[in-house]
């Protein structure tokens, strides 16, 4: 069980990264939670300076702009 | 390893493949645009317009400066794309976090030209910035610069008025964001913050390296064209068809007495007016090249340029979730009168 969180204030490539993470996730067969975080302040804690981050079980994987889904992939399976 | 060398091969043709391609395109994109005069020309004349006629030199104007602006857009984004895949805001705020003011207003500016970042993000980065030990003004030198020294504003003036003008713009861009930057890290209005922004400290990041290659950042540059040029063709419609009219029906007269280097109210007037109009920087340029064709100051035009680009409303109530209003108040005043200080000067210099 994976827990992943889309880091964004919902901006339209927020969205598609929070509906990207969930199709691989799908894909790979790999179980996971979805979490959307929106407050800014709890996303600075994370410590990234831009939209959309990705955090996956604690560790920040992704900041700034839309991941490659190979990418995605990867982090999914590590 | 047999799938290793396959990757590896495919990599190195596709990187091929990108390129030949940018040659080709490289080439054809010159051929074409040496031959977009003529054909606006032409064009016109196939028109049951009356040469010589006010439609006349509106409707070529429109005809020429709408592809010639697509695509110069085109090749601009592109290469700023391409540019911007070495640089992150993780990886700037690394470089400026401690930074002394000063030297660090002036990495920030020249920073904040480069970098990307999306409008929805100017608060995490905002945030992430003041977290992670930026000192507030270093901070405000690269968020002024970012939207006023606009990567595709230079690339235009560049292409579309020459080096002269695109050099005064970013010198004079990066000069407003030093001094502002410097001037409210001077004034200490860190407790002009909203309190939570004060208290919030950043984690620790540490991104992996994510090992762009070539066709990484081609694809990047291709993906920032998909995007800008998608998102703004319509400004630069609007932009080009209000260009064409000043430029067919506004007397020459009429604009450089209102615009012209001896009216001095005209500068204030135009950072005034620029406020509460939001447009794309790519949208305004074709409106500049028509205002300065018809003998409008250069430093007015400029002012009216980088106040309704650097000075928006949208952005102002975006930031109101962590700035206080006297700090907007301030940020707006700083910005704004080191816009009317570039003004009068480059009228003064140019006259």
């Amino acid at each position: 069980m994976k827990d992943i969180k889309v880091l964004g204030p919902g901006c339209k490539r927020c969205q598609t990264t929070e509906e990207m993470v969930k199709a691989a996730a799908s894909e790979l067969g790999i179980e996971a939670t979805v979490e959307k975080i929106t407050d800014y302040a709890e996303m600075a804690k994370y410590g990234i300076a831009s939209t959309p981050g990705i955090v996956i079980d604690g560790k920040v994987v992704h900041a700034g702009g839309l991941p490659k889904d190979d990418d995605l992939k990867r982090w999914l399976r590590a | 390893m047999n799938t290793l060398a396959a990757t590896l091969g495919q990599a190195r043709k596709s990187q091929g493949i990108w390129f030949t391609g940018i040659a080709v395109f490289v080439a054809a994109w010159f051929a074409i645009y040496n031959q977009l005069l003529p054909f606006a020309q032409w064009l016109v004349t196939q028109l049951p317009i009356e040469p010589g006629s006010h439609l006349a030199s509106s409707v070529e104007f429109f005809f020429y400066d709408t592809p010639k602006v697509l695509m110069l857009l085109t090749l601009v984004v592109f290469a700023m794309g391409v540019v911007r895949t070495f640089f992150s805001p993780e990886r700037t705020r690394a470089l400026l976090a401690g930074k002394r003011e000063g030297l660090g207003n002036i990495a920030a500016a020249h920073l904040g030209i480069v970098t990307p970042f999306c409008s929805c993000s100017a608060v995490p980065l905002f945030v992430g910035f003041v977290s992670a030990g930026v000192p507030l003004g270093v901070t405000f030198s690269f968020l002024i610069a970012a939207p006023m020294v606009n990567e595709i504003a230079l690339g235009l003036l560049f292409a579309l008025l020459g080096w002269k003008v695109a050099l005064t713009y970013l010198a004079f861009g990066l000069a407003i964001a030093i001094v502002s930057g410097w001037v409210i890290g001077r004034l200490h209005l860190e407790g002009w913050l909203e309190p939570w922004v004060r208290e919030v400290r950043a984690g620790e990041v540490e991104l992996d390296d994510q090992h762009l290659t070539w066709v990484d950042r081609f694809e990047a540059g291709w993906d920032a064209v998909k995007e800008i040029v998608g998102k703004v063709w319509y400004w630069i419609i609007a932009g080009i068809a209000a260009g064409a009219f000043i430029h067919g029906y506004v007397p020459a007269e009429l604009l450089s007495g209102i615009m012209g280097g001896d009216a001095w109210w005209s500068v204030p007037a135009a950072v005034v007016l620029g406020i509460p109009m939001y447009s794309n920087a790519a949208g305004i340029i074709p409106v500049i090249e028509a205002l300065l064709g018809k003998g409008a100051a250069l430093g007015t035009v400029l002012a009216f340029m980088m106040s309704v680009i650097a000075l928006s409303l949208p952005e102002m109530i975006i930031l109101r979730k962590v700035l206080s209003l006297k700090l907007i108040a301030v940020f707006v005043a700083v910005v704004g009168i080191g816009i009317l200080g570039v003004g009068f000067l480059f009228n003064t210099l140019f006259s």
